[in-house]
């Protein structure tokens, strides 16, 4: 019983209380972990004391005026109202230091743009709402989603340390090797960001940004899209791990193999209950965002599934869907996003999930026939 | 009888009419600046509304009170409301009753025109508004609605959104027009443009603002118009179009209008600043050279806001260098701020606290705008907390406060009665603590790293949120205090003489208090 209430009262505190239990009352920038975020930070920091100084001499005149001049304490006022070289001064003086601060400014600009001569270079796609990672001299790739329970979003569990700053599929990159990213997005803007690599970069529908970074120190590194792009902007993380040279060549070899079994899966003969297994999951971190883990969507934006005719009448329209999308509207083009596989588990679960009893199946095979013919 | 006809006519003309029909046909610049001002003052406390919504959602991480959805729709409308019905409404407000008091005008050149720009403006709000009660709900898309986020992916009600904006621009450029027409043309003899107020000076260069950069702001709702409605691609790819054309044009009209914003206020200050330190302003000449650099540099500096957009190096830098000049102008403005009150003789009521945070605040906000201009460093700022602690630093001391300050120099003049001075400085003291609680701390979010526009946020962000919510509240609440205080002005209280600050300057002191419904009927000579 005793054991049971101070759970209670742990979760209780955990729930109303995330602020104490996680206190952390950082003022600054980190400094992080790359030569561009090192540099960027001593920019900010200089810049910041040029302001502190010169706030300091501003708001020093007007205290003193403030205290020692008051009509009250009986001072009489001047009545002088011009200085042509005082005004010249406060015209050039603050215009030295301008240029005497563009000139770190602009090295480190140009530094960040350099991109040449890259050891690794990966695509970063933006979706609504989740980013995909493509290795593209090794031919293969990966989604990579918030994997902070909903639960916890909804208060009705304990957050844990790394409340939505964590995914299911980090990004690898080996460490001191200049890496490259291209960016782009499928759907609206969203914008790519490490604090700790001082790299943000946005990614844009349709064109592809450029940037780069190097981190000499392994380790896991938080970052969030910082651009608005819809509903669930703020539940969009970036999440890279920094691995030592050799176990990253070691992943890399994993996944290509991984990559190549995925391929074989389309040629295996899948049967319905394992196809609705599959589709659930799919679904889930596919779908559910806008179409709701019970089908129920959220009219008008985003139809509801169950019961709806694409969902259980002609099974063409419905894959039709899937695979190209409707363009207007967010329902996005999946035949680029999932396997065979998983779009042809996903179509299957919606025909057979939440009363949509149709019986109705498609096979790998058939979806990658479909995406031949077109 | 010809003695009848006579008093009759006059009478006619010189009192205002009775019942509804005087506001709703006024022709008269005073009626039409009050309304101005009722209007502006029920949109902040509408857009703060929001606000307050916005910040008990993020008074502790986890979702609380609202979902996302209706959350973005929150941030969008707050910023949405407070630009284009708060802030600027109240400064078009204080032109139409002081502009012509100043210059010696009978009212404003345009007077049928100035009646239908402010009766566009409700209609314009009504629209918007009532968005929120549209199926899909706001505009979700923030107050710089980026396509393609705003045309592909908005939601339905988005093509009434434009529709207001279009309204809204419509009754700002026939503003603008009023302004200048009044301002070149009905000037008191003697008064030459060097001689102008300063508050007269920065609302010319404020309408030639509007004047440009208002039809750009048409130009991009109605190229999201089409790309909605009519099947073109301005700003969707896949048709040939390009997404950051969308942010190259808004911004062209998105940077002048913060300076629109914020101008007026400068005028303003520069009155209240002499009048409570018994001094004549420093630097007249360099003040008003000022503004017109700012204004100028004003449309040179768009990219400034793009700076992660991926435009070429050249572009980087020279936006980079032209924002930075910016604080040359801006900077003389402050230091004659301060040379003004350095040796005067110092007294603080309602207006003179506000203006002296005016200068503190609005310089911090400036300050974080230097940061933010260095490009390599805007990389990590970049729609973070910090950008949003800097602008609203601008603009609540700067605009809005600027706002109070001048309400509080200027109401014993519109209505006869001095307000209640403890009240008006508690009403200080409160905005000036809550404000700073409220957006102070969201420097620190932005710099450990929290983005902007988001409904829940990761754990380390959870102290500063608190305190930037309570604070937040505290300065809501307080604007309650203000309505209260101007009621209570309108309603009685001492008696205000025709110059009730003995340092104040102007053409306005010398007419009556209240001030007649005509004044200036032969103009007065300036010296």
């Amino acid at each position: 019983m005793r054991v049971h209430a101070q759970r209670a009262g742990a979760l209780l505190g955990g729930l109303m209380f995330p602020a104490w239990s996680m206190a952390d009352w950082t003022l600054n920038m980190t400094p992080g972990v790359t030569g561009t975020s090192n540099e960027i930070f001593s920019l900010h920091m200089i810049i910041l004391w040029i302001c502190v100084a010169i706030g300091v001499v501003v708001f020093g005149v007007m205290f003193w005026s403030i205290f020692a001049h008051r009509k009250s304490q009986g001072h009489k006022p001047a009545n002088f109202h011009e200085n042509t070289l005082v005004e010249i001064l406060w015209t050039i003086i603050p215009f030295v230091i301008l240029v005497v601060m563009a000139i770190p400014a602009t090295a480190t600009l140009v530094d960040m743009y350099d991109t040449t001569e890259s050891d690794v270079d990966i695509k970063v796609t933006g979706y609504q709402w989740k980013w995909q990672y493509e290795y593209i001299n090794e031919d293969f790739g990966y989604f990579s989603n918030l994997s902070t329970p909903r639960e916890q979003i909804n208060n009705r569990q304990a957050k844990g340390e790394n409340y939505l700053l964590e995914v299911d599929n980090p990004l690898i990159i080996p460490v001191g090797k200049k890496v490259r990213f291209l960016l782009t997005a499928n759907d609206v803007i969203h914008s790519w960001w490490v604090p700790d690599f001082g790299v943000k970069k946005d990614a844009i529908p349709g064109f592809i940004n450029e940037t780069w970074t190097r981190v000499d120190k392994p380790g896991t590194y938080r970052g969030q899209c910082t651009e608005l792009c819809g509903k669930d902007h703020g539940f969009m993380p970036v999440v890279v791990k920094a691995v030592p040279e050799e176990e990253y060549n070691t992943w890399v070899a994993e996944q290509k193999v991984a990559a190549q079994k995925e391929r074989e899966l389309t040629q295996k003969d899948w049967t319905m209950a394992e196809l609705m297994e599959r589709g659930e999951k799919a679904y889930q971190t596919a779908c559910a965002a806008c179409h709701q883990a019970d089908g129920s969507g959220a009219p008008p934006a985003f139809p509801a599934l169950k019961g709806s005719p694409i969902a259980t009448e002609d099974m063409a329209a419905h894959i039709d869907i899937v695979v190209n999308g409707k363009s207007g509207t967010a329902m996005q083009a999946f035949g680029g996003q999932l396997s065979e596989v998983d779009l042809a588990a996903v179509i299957t679960y919606e025909r057979n999930a939440w009363g949509n009893n149709t019986g109705e199946m498609v096979t790998p095979k058939e979806i990658f026939d479909y995406k031949n013919q077109q | 009888m010809s003695a009848v006809a006579d008093t009759h006519a006059q009478d006619h003309h010189h009192g205002p009419a009775k019942g509804f029909s005087r506001w709703l046909l006024t022709t008269n610049h005073k009626d039409i600046g009050t309304m101005y001002l009722i209007f502006s003052f029920a949109m902040f406390l509408l857009g703060g509304t929001m606000a307050m919504v916005i910040r008990a959602e993020l008074f502790q991480p986890g979702l609380q009170i609202v979902q996302p959805e209706f959350f973005n729709q929150m941030t969008t409308m707050h910023g949405l409301i407070m630009v284009f019905g708060a802030v600027m409404p109240a400064f078009v407000g204080l032109a139409n009753w002081m502009i012509p008091l100043m210059i010696g005008a009978p009212d404003m050149a345009l007077p049928r025109m100035n009646n239908w720009s402010f009766w566009l403006l409700p209609c314009a709000f009504l629209i918007l508004v009532s968005t929120l009660f549209m199926e899909g709900g706001a505009p979700n898309f923030g107050w710089t609605f980026y396509a393609p986020l705003s045309t592909t992916y908005g939601p339905p009600s988005t093509t009434f959104f434009i529709f207001a904006v279009h309204i809204m621009g419509i009754s700002s450029i026939m503003g603008a027009i009023n302004v200048i027409a009044t301002i070149l043309n009905l000037r008191a003899p003697g008064m030459t443009l060097m001689k102008m107020p300063l508050f007269v000076w920065t609302w010319l260069i404020t309408a030639f603002l509007l004047i440009a950069v208002m039809p750009v702001l048409a130009g991009v709702v109605t190229m999201m118009l089409m790309d909605i409605n009519f099947g073109t691609s301005f700003f969707d790819a896949s048709g040939g179009g390009d997404p950051v054309l969308f942010q190259h044009v808004f911004w062209f009209f998105g940077h002048p209008e913060v300076y629109i914003m914020i101008l007026p206020a400068f005028g303003a200050v520069s009155h209240i600043i002499p009048a409570f330190s018994r001094k004549p302003l420093f630097g007249y000449a360099s003040m008003v050279y000022a503004v017109g650099a700012i204004a100028l540099l004003s449309f040179v500096v768009w990219a400034h806001h793009m700076f992660t957009v991926g435009i070429p190096i050249a572009g980087q830098l020279f936006f980079m260098y032209a924002t930075m000049l910016i604080a040359v102008p801006t900077g003389v403005k402050v230091f004659n701020w301060v040379a003004t009150m350095f040796r005067g003789a110092l007294s603080f009521e309602a207006p003179m606290l506000f203006a002296v945070a005016f200068v503190i605040l609005f310089t911090i906000g400036g300050f974080s705008g230097l940061m933010l201009a260095i490009a390599p460093a805007d990389f990590q700022y970049h729609d973070t907390y910090f950008v949003v602690a800097h602008f609203h630093y601008v603009l609540v001391p700067g605009a809005i406060f600027g706002i109070f300050a001048s309400a509080y120099f200027w109401l014993p003049k519109w209505t006869g009665h001095m307000y209640d001075e403890t009240l008006a400085k508690t009403h200080f003291w409160l905005s000036f603590i809550g404000m700073n609680l409220a957006f102070f701390p969201m420097h620190f979010l932005g710099l450990a790293g929290m983005p902007r526009r988001i409904p829940d946020y990761a754990l380390q962000f959870a102290d500063f949120n608190m305190v930037s919510s309570v604070g937040a509240f505290m300065f809501g609440a307080t604007q309650l205090l203000f309505l209260f205080i101007v009621v209570k002005c309108i309603r009685g209280g001492k008696e205000a003489a025709a110059k009730p600050w003995d340092g104040a300057e102007g053409l306005e002191w010398t007419v009556a208090s209240p001030a007649p419904y005509h004044t200036f009927v032969t103009p007065p000579e300036v010296k």
